[in-house]
């Protein structure tokens, strides 16, 4: 089980999926895989927080209680994002970032 | 097993953000969050892990891929990003992941030993709404607001307008 694994092999795991989110985000030029790339970044930041909680400091629950916060915070971002999208597309019938010029209609 | 999980998350996660059909990308983002719910359970927070099935696993990656069908066809091949572009991305995130990675390696943690103990339901529930030290009751409201305004406001961003 996990016993044996110190808290930077969970930072490490962090770090590179942040970072590969990072990329995804810098290189895709779709709005949903912008999205889903957001959605990565907010993960590893959970993981770092429940690997913080659990190893470093196990006498309270911050880093749960953090985490069911970011959860919350991503689900509502993401029904707010997904509508946003939408209403793009219905007035612009493309989600590509690089052609999305116009802010007024 | 900790093992499998990361190669699974890293894996996976390289795959969303370069697959070329989309709805392929939204399927491995699935895998991803699934096996980062297989980690908290490692780490025996068994209702985080269950949140994060259901919440993420269950209704964020199908709130995705029901926009995708909306606005793509699933045949549909992304372009590929120009070969400057990637390279540039790759180094500033390559860049970027070093130099954590080495000052992660670097720092001496405290490692505590760890209690086998799953967090009972109870003192979550009791954290949720004290409102003394290590209690959580007005990010609770604020969450709860949050969400209520969310669930409006993409009510009205998607409506269907009128004119």
């Amino acid at each position: 089980m996990f016993e044996g694994v110190p808290v930077h092999w969970f930072l490490v795991l962090a770090t590179t999926m942040f970072f590969i989110g990072i990329y995804g985000f810098l290189v895709r030029k779709n709005l949903i895989t912008m999205l889903m790339s957001l959605e990565l970044i907010l993960n590893s930041v959970c993981i770092n927080f429940v690997a913080f909680n659990k190893i470093l400091f196990p006498e309270h629950l911050e880093g749960m209680f953090f985490t069911l916060f970011i959860i919350a915070v991503a689900a509502a971002e993401a029904s707010v994002a997904i509508a946003i999208i939408i209403n793009i597309y219905r007035r612009l019938v493309n989600i590509d970032v690089e052609k999305m010029n116009e802010m007024k209609y | 097993m900790f093992l499998v999980f990361s190669v699974v998350i890293v894996v996976f996660s390289l795959l969303t953000v370069t697959s070329r059909r989309i709805l392929r990308a939204a399927t491995f983002l699935l895998f991803v969050l699934v096996s980062t719910s297989g980690l908290y359970f490692l780490l025996r927070f068994n209702f985080l892990a269950a949140i994060q099935l259901t919440l993420y696993a269950g209704g964020i990656v199908v709130l995705i891929i029901f926009s995708i069908l909306l606005t793509s066809h699933i045949s549909e091949k992304l372009a590929v990003p120009p070969v400057t572009k990637r390279i540039y991305a790759a180094i500033a995130a390559i860049a970027g992941a070093v130099l954590c990675i080495l000052t992660i390696l670097q720092t001496q943690f405290v490692q505590k030993t760890l209690d086998p103990a799953r967090v009972h339901i109870r003192t979550i529930g009791e954290g949720m709404l004290s409102t003394g030290k290590y209690g959580y009751a007005l990010p609770f409201e604020v969450i709860s607001v949050l969400l209520l305004a969310a669930m409006i406001g993409s009510i009205i961003l998607a409506k269907k307008r009128k004119d």
